[in-house]
């Protein structure tokens, strides 16, 4: 198939790129930006792990056509780090083991900053069913919870540096 | 020592930030310039000869460079020397749908699918089996010439006087359980990246680096060493971050092998990673087990005497077969004490993906079925089921009838803290109807006493460099996969050498650099590498303690080495104080920190105008050392000891463990009597890991452990049709999402192992086998029926609570899900290939066979 050139924002930088129509946008993020960060693990949109954010909104990437994403912000898991540090999210999933073989957290990492930005003070049904979008084979979700709620209280006090050393 | 300073306490992991920010590279996350993609052609049949195979016209594809077929790499290997079956591709036969035929090495991953569809293989389709009681019975057309009637191995194994305990029990039950396959599906899809160079003095094809997703990356050395007849030192593998492993990377994949084929046949850079369809196809997985069990005991529930008949579907070839069916029988013993136990285990060969080993390997569906006769006997005597177990505990430190030595045990105090916690003795017997508790235990090895490969070689090595700059380097085989052993080697590390665990850098798992560790597997790494890099570090110690004891004028026993300092005992300074009343010493000319003065040595001039000191900074004691020695370096290394290795009888090298972890576990579960459903609301899991090093990675891996136990309880399954997989997806295999996982707590028992790194046990499988029978039993303590069958399916349940009332069974989908794939590669997964489905020869017990699905 022949290649078009599209013009893309991904974590607030613009691409200009030659790529095939029927290119999907992780294949498009993973081979031509080098940004491999967001994963492929399942090929149909059953686990989550390609999360990325269009314009704020979790989106399945390996389901997606990079084309058709032209004029819209994409953020990946690596336009997630604050200034070069841990967001407390990034910060509380290692702390708790809300991260074992870490394969799917950059696609819960979109996930939660999504959830945690339309609902800043979540109830625990509402962080598991913004979590069941996502599949994690290590961790049985336990310690995600544990992690993302000490995300929020991070958040709430105000300092990220609260955080550490917390656990 | 009772208080530690690093060991003990909750820390992220050390590759925590690459995993949270996607800066972690997993294999699938190289690239090389010249990079080639791998696709694999798999065989649409079950059982079948390979003709012909064709590929002048995939070869005239543009953008193809490279096809390989068996003849290209027929050495055949396996992961056990007894079982060296297979071979990267197949060789003039293909013995289960997805067996590997062809690698098209091409310039992208479109133009090799479309090379796989212009590959002509004729085929000529024998009879397969798909049923392992069947299989056994084959006296034709065998999977392997070599096992007759498909048996790949039988132990018969007879400890004490079976006969004699069943004469003297009081009560006898008996019962058949089985447990349907399930697979690992870490979220990684396999993958390997394989590249030669060119040798500078041959000018030839040389050397070969593979970067592969992989538990055990010395074996893989090994493998490809067989297979592409070269010599080890011309291998080199690199372990990168792996997604999940559970004991589907603990073996050789065929693409970690088919990878380096094509690679060597393209003269460039081959990546294969697998689809997740492929990854369902690779499988290794937990095999379906049918159980027959038959329990003596006394009136107040002491066990006499155990006979057990183990039955494994094993798929097409060995994989870790052999030793799945030994463990089955040997970790009959170890959890409590059975005084007699007769043991018949066939692994059987089935034209299905091989099966291999899985997290809690060989001993889960065995112990689901132990535990619920457990429960049924119970019930049958008016027993308490906690009671029952309490009775039948070991007391260690002991040898069980069938050689295995246990010296800590915390299962008294796990079964403790379960029956408390979950107010059981209030709740059991007295709650609303349909709803119940269960309880359970398991145990698993610390690692196997005995190598695969039978050597006196150390099962674990270390090596410790540390220079001038004060960093502590850390050279480990252990491979990470996600259940944090590099984290635990440099904890260990920082620990013994009182260092800020900041200094040190663990390299892992680089054949290389890394000495030679047989890898991630039997839940090995905590108690072996563990003690390998306590052995490492007390020996880089040992030069430290000498240097500075010359510096303090006082002999090396009197140096303490802590908090990041050196100092002499009976210092002034609290030890145990993170902050030094002397405050300028940890930023004084000597420390390190200025102006590279340690690179230059003068430090030690300084120094030794100023007298002999009570305390220095770690730099300095390093730089005293190293100056002093003329290096610093330590090795550690590790073999389980002669006493631990087991009994002498045929097989008895599988099962004995250094030490071995236990886990009670108590389930609460309600029943929708009307659809058949199971809510579990949560489960209690004590779990005796020695001594948690990190407690919140332990709970990690118990919670984990638990989850995926859950997972096996009541919804995963591998639901095959003719040697066709129904369900090869994330979805339709139903791995739990976050709505259906209930609350699990941990809770971590610390028995302190007299052999263990600082005490420590295995974590992360030991637990897994106690959630099924602790389900199964609750559902019984909820709505009265007993499941003998897992996954306790909705089906599965309305039939035996119908079966109760005698109704008649109602067939619905018999877990088969109607939208589920007609042929191979129909679902899921990239859709490139156009196969015709599986084919049925004539004989094929499959296609006579009333149950399995007719013709097609």
């Amino acid at each position: 198939m022949k290649k078009e050139l599209i013009a893309l924002r991904v974590n607030h930088r613009a691409y200009e790129l030659a790529v095939e129509p029927n290119k999907l946008l992780l294949d498009v993020l993973r081979q031509d930006l080098g940004l491999t960060g967001s994963k492929q693990a399942c090929d149909d949109s059953s686990c989550g792990a390609c999360t990325v954010q269009v314009d704020g909104i979790p989106m399945l990437s390996c389901t997606m056509l990079a084309a058709s994403c032209e004029g819209q912000e994409i953020t990946t898991v690596e336009g997630v780090a604050d200034h070069g540090a841990l967001t407390a999210l990034q910060k509380a999933y290692g702390d708790f083991g809300g991260s074992q073989c870490g394969f799917c957290t950059p696609g819960f990492m979109m996930t939660v900053r999504w959830l945690l930005a339309n609902n800043p003070d979540p109830s625990e049904d509402e962080i598991r069913d913004a979590l069941s979008s996502n599949l994690c084979r290590c961790t049985g979700y336990t310690q995600m919870y544990q992690a993302v709620r000490a995300a929020i209280e991070a958040e709430q006090k105000g300092s990220k540096r609260e955080l550490v050393g917390a656990k | 020592m009772s208080d530690f300073s690093v060991i003990g306490k909750s820390i992220a992991m050390v590759d925590a930030a690459g995993k949270t920010t996607g800066a972690g590279k997993y294999t699938d996350d190289f690239s090389m310039p010249g990079m080639l993609v791998g696709k694999i052609l798999h065989s649409p049949y079950p059982h079948a000869l390979i003709k012909r195979i064709d590929l002048s016209k995939a070869k005239a594809l543009e953008g193809v460079v490279a096809i390989v077929t068996g003849a290209d790499a027929p050495n055949q290997y396996g992961i056990l020397p007894v079982g060296h079956d297979e071979t990267a591709l197949a060789v003039e036969k293909v013995r289960y749908i997805g067996d590997n035929v062809a690698c098209v090495a091409a310039v992208s991953e479109e133009i090799a699918e479309r090379a796989l569809e212009l590959i002509e293989v004729e085929y000529e389709p024998l009879p397969a089996y798909f049923d392992p009681e069947e299989s056994m019975k084959a006296e034709t057309d065998l999977i392997h010439e070599n096992r007759p009637h498909n048996i790949e191995k039988d132990y018969h194994h007879v400890f004490g006087d079976p006969e004699q305990g069943f004469a003297e029990a009081d009560y006898v039950h008996e019962a058949r359980y089985i447990a349907n396959e399930v697979t690992h599906a870490a979220m990684e899809p396999h993958s390997t990246l394989a590249s030669f160079e060119i040798d500078p003095h041959t000018g030839k094809q040389g050397r070969l680096t593979v970067w592969s997703s992989t538990q055990v990356p010395y074996y893989l050395q090994h493998k490809l060493s067989l297979v592409l007849e070269l010599p080890m030192s011309q291998i080199r593998v690199i372990k990168p971050l792996v997604g999940g492993g559970f004991g589907g990377k603990s073996e050789i994949n065929p693409l970690e092998i088919i990878a380096a084929v094509a690679a060597r046949a393209a003269n460039a850079p081959v990546k294969v990673t697998y689809t997740r369809e492929e990854v369902f196809w690779a499988h290794r997985g937990r095999p379906r087990t049918i159980i027959d069990l038959k329990t003596g005991v006394k009136n107040d529930g002491r066990v006499t005497s155990v006979a057990c008949k183990v039955v494994q579907d094993g798929g097409a070839y060995c994989s870790y077969g052999v030793v799945t069916i030994l463990y089955s029988g040997a970790l009959l013993g170890a959890l409590y004490d059975i005084p007699n136990i007769r043991y018949d285990g066939y692994r059987v060969l089935t034209n299905k993906p091989a099966c291999g080993a899985m997290r809690g390997h060989g001993t889960v569906n065995v112990r689901f079925a132990f535990e619920s006769q457990m429960d049924e006997i119970c019930a049958n005597l008016n027993l308490d089921p906690a009671e029952m177990r309490r009775v039948n505990l070991l007391k260690p430190p002991t040898v069980t009838v069938n050689g295995l030595r246990v010296l800590s045990y915390g299962l008294p105090e796990c079964i403790e803290q379960v029956v408390r916690r979950s107010g059981w003795n209030d709740r059991k017997g007295r709650m609303p109807k349909g709803r119940g508790l269960g309880v359970a235990c398991s145990h698993y090895v610390s690692g196997a006493a005995n190598s695969i490969i039978r050597s006196d070689m150390p099962h674990s090595t270390v090596n410790i460099k540390i220079d001038r700059d004060g960093g502590v380097v850390v050279y480990t085989g252990a491979s990470e996969i996600g259940q944090g052993s590099d984290t635990m080697v440099a904890q260990i590390v920082a620990e013994v050498l009182g260092c800020d665990i900041s200094r040190v850098k663990v390299i892992a798992a680089d054949t290389d650099l890394t000495p030679i560790d047989l890898g991630s597997y039997s839940s090995r790494v905590t108690f072996m590498s563990g003690n390998a890099a306590l052995q490492a570090a007390e020996d880089v110690k040992k030069n430290i303690l000498s240097a500075a004891a010359k510096r303090m004028n006082c002999a090396p026993e009197d140096v303490i080495m802590r908090n990041d300092r050196v100092l002499r005992r009976g210092t002034t300074m609290s030890e145990g104080s993170s902050t030094w009343s002397d405050s300028s010493s940890g930023k004084d000319a000597a420390s390190g920190h200025v102006d590279g003065q340690i690179l230059r040595g003068s430090v030690l001039q300084t120094r030794k105008e100023e007298g002999p000191r009570d305390h220095m900074s770690f730099e300095e004691a390093v730089v005293s050392a190293i100056d002093f020695h003329g290096g610093l370096t330590g090795t550690g290394s590790y073999a389980p000891p002669a006493a631990a290795r087991g009994g002498k009888q045929k097989g008895g090298g599988v099962g004995p463990s250094p030490a071995y972890s236990y886990s009670a576990q108590v389930a609460d579960v309600s029943v929708d009597e009307e659809t058949g459903e199971v809510t579990v609301h949560k489960i209690w899991a004590a779990h005796d890991c020695g001594r948690a090093l990190n407690p919140v990675a332990v709970e990690g891996q118990v919670i984990g452990s638990v989850w995926m136990g859950l997972g096996q309880a009541l919804q995963e399954e591998m639901v095959w049709k003719d040697g066709l997989l129904m369900n090869p997806g994330m979805l339709e295999y139903r791995s739990p999402s976050s709505t259906e996982s209930p609350d699990i707590e941990c809770i971590i028992v610390e028995s302190i192992d007299p052999e263990g790194p600082f005490g420590a046990k295995e974590a992360g499988e030991g637990s897994l086998a106690a959630t099924i029978p602790a389900i199964s039993n609750a559902i019984y303590d909820a709505v009265g029926v007993r499941l003998r069958e897992s996954p306790f399916t909705p089906e599965r349940i309305l039939a035996a609570l119908r079966a109760k009332k005698g109704m008649k069974r109602i067939e619905m989908t018999e877990s088969v899900d109607p939208t589920a794939p007609q042929k191979l590669r129909e679902h899921g997964g990239s859709l490139w290939f156009r196969g015709k489905g599986p084919m049925r020869h004539p004989l094929d017990p499959a296609r006579q066979g009333a149950k399995a699905g007719g013709e097609r």
